[in-house]
């Protein structure tokens, strides 16, 4: 300490430093090094969770509105429509150039890329594509790309054709936004919706957020109970109930829902017992229909109600019951003004996570439901892995992950974002 | 208020009351307690001592394996808590914490469904009487320990209930805020003319509140009587080492009258002490004697009893000094001793003599050398 002693000494607020750094300085180093060995702490995770969370959410939102491939194989074709007008036939110059890029596509192996793409907005310009590349064209015999275009088939006729080429010309589109919601913009730029026959990706949306609605209700009104017992029993016994609920968690999502098929085909547990019980004549349809779905996926995800709920209610002390009943109020009263009440950040939290996995769900509904009972990852997962429409695939994901945060968002603005209390 | 023509009834009257939670050891082992109206009843003890397990059963959260409570004159053993109409403050306040102030002490009125305006009122009128007007739209959380303490006391009042019974109220206040509080809940109690039935664990709470203390241990009423009759003429030994400072010396009683015995003690010393809980020459027994009621100016007037021993050790505390004396026996006793400028103090080596009256000892039930240090222990 640079004390000088007798009458110089400093005053006694000042505040003394060591060396030549002044103390704020030192507090401030010493803060940085201790948020850098956090932050070191932490990073490993961090990383992993990039490169295992984010980048393939970034990546599947980009294959949601990415369009290149196309304009790769037919470049002279893209350019040749960037002037036309979307209403007639484009012009003898887009047909010659769409004959040319084709044939070069064909030397390189690619018209089937173009294929496939072009078939996903018109059917039936697959086999339209393929058949263009393969025909040669002499251009000293050909006076008309035109028509010996629309003679080798009869799509290249249609302007909505040459819709679907200008729509794909990327970089960015929203043609597999707009699919997955049941639109279509035709060759002029109108959106419009796609005639009923077609339409299947709003219903299945509808349908799997029904089902979820459905699934966090009875997960709620077969929870709430469970949940009140193992908060109010005295350690011992709460414990032995906790393993119970917490047992599922230790067998495989497969294995759990290959049980209900076992419990409720025709000849499962269920109907033997009703049939034993002469309660019913013949088998009642337990599986592969909506029963099936709604009964195991409750089951699957009761736990993830039980332990926030349990949580919540764990943090409610019984002497708050016992005010309640001191001041008068009959124990229903007590429970509904005073004692749901301040269950509500676990049910919020409860809910949102049952009703977030249940969106998500495909093993489940695959497994036990009905061809009607698939919900909207069943639709992901066939575009992926069955007809390798990653753009569609993509696009469905982003609206999933869209009406999550949507929900989400209106969520924490009813129940107060910081109220709820997950686990 | 009920029935004035009942004035003489008591308010609750408990007869023959017990209680066991597992149907082998008896909590409340033998309750018969009559709480007068207006009155402030303290309910004194140790923990595990039944004092708690008697409010719960008076508030209906527990009830009687045996016998019955009465409120006035009316058995309510078999009524559920919320139709008592009995206000209760927690130890931990329990106030709603989803609701603001008013909201929590509108509660016993809304469930009763009383009026909006009157309830409006009523509410106003309670946060004034505790002070706290402006507070009402406040969350509990947003206020300190005592304010939350004085919101419960007005939800416990606001709907004027004919008992109060408090649980440790203050127990997790601060010394000072304590004393506080201490008062303000009796100037309630005068000014309102509640009755209050008040459990704690702190002696110098019960002292300083009550009207009369009922003392616990074991899962009986030991004593019950006014502050003042507590320390002065404790019945046995667990209330005067549970209530102040005590000293023990044992002994055998050589000779005993009507109001007074000689007794023999350890070191063969004889004293001569009030007949209080003893009954036969022979018997062992245990002297109380407060450390204020020994003197060791020889002169003192009236007292007769002498003893001697050795200073051990001497503590100052400002107005007074505390001497402990090894007596001739053995035994240690605690004497406190004025203190001033220029008063001499005892040093530690001293041979001293200490005198005193034979009414301030006080011949108790016998206690094991063992049990007097924890009985000693819990009356701090």
């Amino acid at each position: 300490m640079n004390l000088q002693g007798g009458a110089s000494a400093p005053p006694a607020d000042r505040v003394l430093s060591d060396g030549d750094v002044p103390l704020k300085v030192r507090l401030r180093r010493a803060e940085r090094v201790r948020k850098m060995t956090a932050f070191g702490l932490v990073a490993p995770l961090l990383v992993f969770l990039l490169l295992t969370f984010v980048v393939p959410i970034a990546g599947m939102l980009w294959r949601s509105v990415g369009d290149s491939e196309l304009s790769k194989v037919l470049p002279r074709t893209e350019a040749a429509l960037v002037t036309w007008d979307g209403k007639s036939l484009p012009g003898e110059a887009a047909f010659h150039a769409l004959a040319d890029d084709l044939a070069q596509a064909r030397a390189d192996d690619t018209a089937v890329i173009a294929a496939r793409r072009l078939n996903y907005d018109v059917s039936g310009l697959h086999s339209a594509v393929m058949s263009l590349a393969r025909h040669p064209f002499d251009p000293a015999a050909t006076p008309s790309y035109r028509d010996a275009v629309i003679a080798v088939n009869h799509h290249w006729g249609d302007v909505a054709a040459w819709g679907a080429i200008r729509h794909a010309r990327g970089p960015l589109t929203d043609f597999y936004l707009l699919s997955a919601l049941d639109l279509h913009q035709d060759a002029s730029g109108a959106i419009h919706r796609v005639s009923a026959d077609r339409a299947i990706y709003l219903d299945v949306l509808a349908r799997t957020f029904r089902i979820s609605l459905t699934v966090t209700l009875f997960c709620l009104v077969l929870g709430f109970p469970v949940a009140y017992l193992l908060a109010t029993q005295p350690p011992k016994i709460a414990n032995g109930l906790m393993i119970l609920v917490l047992l599922p968690f230790w067998t495989s999502l497969l294995v759990r829902t290959a049980a209900w098929v076992v419990v409720l085909q025709d000849q499962g547990i269920v109907n033997d017992l009703l049939l034993w019980l002469g309660i019913i004549d013949h088998p009642l349809r337990l599986i592969y229909n909506a029963i099936g779905v709604h009964v195991a996926m409750t089951h699957v995800l009761l736990p993830f109600m039980i332990l926030p709920l349990y949580s919540t209610m764990k943090s409610i002390k019984p002497h708050f019951m016992r005010a309640a009943t001191s001041l008068g109020a009959p124990p229903s009263v007590a429970f509904l003004r005073v004692y749901l009440p301040q269950c509500l950040p676990g049910i919020a939290a409860g809910c949102l996570l049952v009703f977030i996995l249940a969106i998500g769900y495909y093993i489940t509904p695959a497994l036990v439901g009905g061809a009607s009972d698939q919900m909207l990852s069943y639709f992901i997962a066939f575009f992926i892995t069955d007809s390798v429409n990653w753009g569609l695939a993509s696009a469905l994901g982003a609206v999933l992950l869209g009406a999550t945060l949507l929900l989400y968002a209106v969520y924490s603005k009813l129940v107060g974002g910081t109220d709820i209390k997950m686990g | 208020m009920v029935a004035e023509q009942n004035e003489q009834q008591p308010l609750v009257q408990f007869s023959q009351v017990q209680k066991s939670y597992d149907g082998e050891t008896l909590v409340v082992k033998h309750l018969d307690l009559d709480i007068q109206r207006g009155e402030f009843l303290t309910l004194l003890g140790p923990s595990g001592s039944g004092k708690t397990t008697t409010l719960m059963m008076l508030a209906g959260f527990e009830v009687p394996t045996h016998g019955d409570i009465r409120l006035n004159g009316r058995a309510i053993t078999s009524t559920p808590p919320h139709k008592r109409n009995i206000g209760m403050v927690f130890q931990n306040y329990a106030l709603f914490p989803h609701m603001t102030v008013a909201q929590n002490v509108a509660f016993p009125l809304e469930v009763r469904k009383l009026p909006k305006d009157q309830i409006a009122a009523k509410v106003q009128k309670a946060l004034g009487m505790v002070r706290l007007d402006a507070f009402g739209q406040r969350r509990p959380a947003q206020l300190s320990g005592g304010q939350q303490q004085r919101v419960a006391l007005a939800r416990a009042l606001v709907f004027e209930p004919e008992l109060v019974l408090m649980d440790e109220p203050l127990g997790a206040l601060d010394k000072q805020l304590r004393e506080h509080m201490q008062m303000e809940i009796k100037h309630l109690h005068d000014k309102l003319g509640l009755t209050v039935v008040y459990v704690t664990h702190d002696q110098s709470e019960a002292l300083t509140m009550s009207d009369r203390v009922a003392v616990f241990n074991d899962g009986v009423i030991q004593q019950i009587d006014s502050p003042s009759a507590l320390y002065e003429k404790p019945r046995n030994s667990f209330v005067a080492n549970f209530i102040g400072e005590n000293n023990n010396l044992n002994g055998e009683v050589v000779e005993m009258d009507q109001e007074v015995c000689a007794v023999r003690l350890d070191d063969g010393s004889l004293v001569r002490a009030a007949r209080i809980n003893v009954h036969a020459v022979g018997a062992r027994t245990t002297l109380s004697i407060r450390p204020e009621r020994l003197y060791v100016d020889q002169e003192h007037e009236g007292a007769t009893n002498q003893l001697s021993g050795q200073v051990e050790e001497t503590i100052y505390l400002g107005d007074h000094i505390r001497v402990v004396v090894r007596l001739a026996g053995g035994d240690q006793i605690m004497v406190k001793v004025q203190a001033g400028p220029h008063l001499a103090m005892p040093r530690p080596g001293d041979a001293i003599r200490l005198a005193f009256r034979t009414e301030d000892c006080r011949a108790l039930n016998p206690v094991a050398a063992g049990k007097m240090a924890d009985a000693g222990s819990t009356s701090h």
